[in-house]
């Protein structure tokens, strides 16, 4: 399904923008809810939509999707489960690439062929999985990329230029940047480092670069889309969700259009991106 | 898995990509990806300098104390009436158990890397301690994580780790123990990449951790190996060991597995039992998984989230265990069995008595399997058990339980 990734990033490339990809945690705070808030992402103006799969133990990532992964398992939230999000969604959205992001144990705890068989069949796009670097590629890239899904590897500052080529080798879909070496939710580096690093990717890949880690803002989303293709937006998100609910963890009436408002103005952000790098 | 194959040895793993037999690996986050990749080059070169095995010998001799004593426990002996029964007392050694031979060779390698902070995670605190130990010995700033409830847990352990300049951070996110810390202990390694080593207590983690903390731990063996050739003029016929991560029971085991005559045998903490989620024997009662870079037995539930444990000693309390106790069990070289806490604690009590050896809880689970078997074996056969620590630090949680306020 690498085709509906490839189609989205050449539409939006030709609206001379950057992407906006948006992240939320399947399951969070409920099936439900997070249901709607997936559905609700692409008509706020998300491009592409990485939906989040829960782990007890997420060792990339901080305290507020550590919290959002606890809500979702709390709610019982399980693979399968998180895999029929994506399915409900594609009944009504069939042109919005969907990646899931995850750890590795509960896929090979599901069965990485009955995964893949599943995901292809829920419509899923892609896969990034944190804790399966290329040296582990036997694991699950390698059947990934046999069955036509993509798999989006992790740059960091950390990926010299001797060990990018190996990084990339299997990439397919796009590359996602992580703006700093930390974990989800840090606080955003200077745009210009970020803009450095994404043109040393780009002198080793035709692929789309997407930038993530620390951008929260709609101002943040138009000073990284001003030198990326794309850009990821994750904790803000789920913090807007996380601060919607009851004290008890429950949705209210404002857990959707939170979100809504939110991924609206960010929308605005990569829309006025490339805007703001002309003047 | 009991038509095994017959290896020519048990000791030639892991392969180049770190795995022995399916367990191992390297399934870390790519922005740890450089760093251990540099570890590894760097432990390669030190494993070959004889410069760098100099200095942790004498360390080893004039700091931790080794070698530590092979101790024939006699009247242990006799009250059981079987098998002679030898420990080797790793209880001995400086800050009082087996972590600190793993924590002089890290930092050795820490120095040699030129990282100037040092970071840990610990349960029970006898690692944490050990690594504020050594970080105090080589002038290096030290952050222990530790799970929050452990903290509480453990105080004079935190409070011996602060005497030794330590910053202990008590981590709430999860559950608390020690699993949470070492996820926090990888967060921190993600976010301060530059400058900062991360000592493992124990032979679990991302490839070449596993290797290189049996390595540093391996002395054990070879010691006893040596010691009981010369008490006894052979081998011993069953080698136990208590195991958490595996650390102690991996450096006791590693000089005997080729040997074929020798039975070895590994105990897991069978807490309250195995019927329910309160215990911690992750390869008795767990499956294989990925967790904390790499494969290997853990708790878990049938979504492959990963469980708490139980067990009364905090230095067990672990779901998971080394990939290379995951694969001796598959490949049959290893016997592993669950002791329970009251087995446990009735052991500890028993060899307090009998001779005046007041062990940590977690040999006491070793103790509690050799007690169930000397009695069965003849007088001619031998033991040899690992005493990995001494019980000082536990003498608060075992004085509650046996209702006796300190
Ligand atoms: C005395 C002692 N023995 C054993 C262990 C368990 O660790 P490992 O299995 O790595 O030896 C600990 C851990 O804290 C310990 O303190």
């Amino acid at each position: 399904m690498t085709a509906r990734m490839d189609r989205k990033f050449a539409d939006v490339a030709s609206e001379g923008r950057p992407v906006l990809v948006t992240y939320f945690m399947g399951g969070d705070p409920d099936f439900e809810t997070s249901l709607s808030i997936m559905k609700a992402l692409p008509k706020a103006g998300a491009d592409v939509i990485e939906l989040g799969m829960p782990f007890s133990d997420p060792m990339a990532d901080g305290p507020a999707i550590q919290l959002a992964g606890q809500r979702s398992l709390k709610g019982g939230q399980t693979l399968a489960k998180t895999l029929e999000i994506a399915r409900r969604f594609r009944e009504e959205d069939q042109r919005t690439p969907i990646v899931l992001m995850g750890y590795y144990n509960p896929i090979y705890i599901y069965g990485v062929d009955r995964f893949l068989t599943d995901a292809l069949d829920a419509g899923i796009d892609g896969l990034i999985v944190v804790d399966l670097p290329p040296e582990m590629d036997d694991e699950l890239c390698i059947p990934a990329l046999e069955k036509g899904i993509s798999f989006i590897r992790l740059a960091t500052p950390t990926t010299d230029d001797r060990r990018l080529p190996k990084v990339l080798e299997n990439t397919s879909g796009f590359v996602y940047y992580v703006s700093m070496n930390g974990i989800t939710g840090s606080a955003l580096p200077d745009p210009s480092l970020i803009a450095g690093a994404v043109q040393r990717i780009k002198t080793h890949t035709k692929l789309p670069v997407c930038v993530g880690f620390g951008v929260k803002t709609a101002e943040h989303a138009r000073a990284i889309g001003a030198s990326a293709d794309g850009v990821v937006v994750g904790t803000a998100i789920v913090n807007q969700i996380a601060s919607s609910l009851t004290e008890e963890g429950k949705a209210t009436d404002a857990t959707v259009p939170g979100v809504e408002a939110l991924v609206r103005g960010l929308s605005a952000g990569v829309r006025s991106a490339r805007l703001a790098a002309a003047e | 898995m009991n038509e095994a194959p017959k290896l020519n040895s048990y000791r030639a793993g892991p392969d180049e990509d770190g795995r022995f037999g399916i367990f191992g690996g390297r399934f870390v986050a790519e922005t740890l990806m450089p760093l251990i990749l540099d570890l590894q080059d760097e432990w390669d070169k030190a494993k070959n300098d004889p410069a760098f095995k100099a200095e942790l010998d004498n360390l080893g001799a004039h700091y931790i104390g080794r070698p530590s004593p092979l101790y024939f426990a006699e009247r242990l002996t006799e009250e059981l009436g079987g098998a002679k029964i030898y420990f080797k007392r790793e209880e001995l050694n400086h800050t009082g158990s087996h972590k600190i031979n793993n924590c002089i060779g890290q930092i050795l390698l820490a120095k040699r890397m030129g990282k100037t902070r040092i970071i840990a995670e610990t349960g029970a605190g006898q690692h944490g301690v050990a690594s504020a130990t050594v970080a105090a010995r080589f002038g290096l700033p030290c952050v222990v994580y530790m799970g929050a409830t452990d903290v509480e847990r453990q105080a004079p352990n935190v409070f011996r780790m602060k005497l030794l300049g330590a910053e202990v951070k008590p981590v709430t996110a999860g559950n608390g123990t020690l699993k949470d810390a070492m996820n926090e202990a990888l967060r921190d390694w993600v976010t301060n990449v530059d400058n900062t080593y991360y000592l493992i207590g124990t032979a679990a983690g991302p490839h070449p951790y596993p290797e290189m903390v049996r390595d540093f731990q391996a002395v054990i063996g070879q010691e006893a190996k040596e010691q009981m050739l010369a008490a006894e003029g052979r081998l011993p016929d069953l080698v136990v060991a208590a195991v958490g991560g595996g650390s102690n029971a991996i450096g006791i085991f590693h000089s005997f597995l080729d040997d074929e005559g020798v039975k070895i045998v590994g105990v897991e903490a069978g807490g309250k039992g195995l019927e329910g989620d309160e215990h911690c024997a992750s390869i008795t009662a767990g499956s294989p998984g990925v967790l904390h870079g790499n494969r290997t037995y853990l708790l878990q539930d049938g979504d492959g989230q990963i469980k708490e444990g139980h067990s009364i000693s905090a230095g067990l309390d672990y779901p998971g265990i080394g990939p290379e106790h995951s694969w001796l069990n598959d490949v049959g070289r290893v016997e592993y069995v669950p002791i329970m806490d009251h087995e446990a604690l009735e052991a500890f009590q028993m060899l307090t008595r009998l001779e005046g050896i007041i062990p940590a809880l977690e040999p006491s689970h070793a103790l509690a399997e050799v007690i169930k078997r000397a009695p069965k074996m003849g007088k001619d056969e031998i033991i040899l058990m690992n005493l990995s620590g001494r019980g000082d630090k536990d003498i608060f949680t075992v004085g509650k339980i046996l209702g006796m306020g300190l």
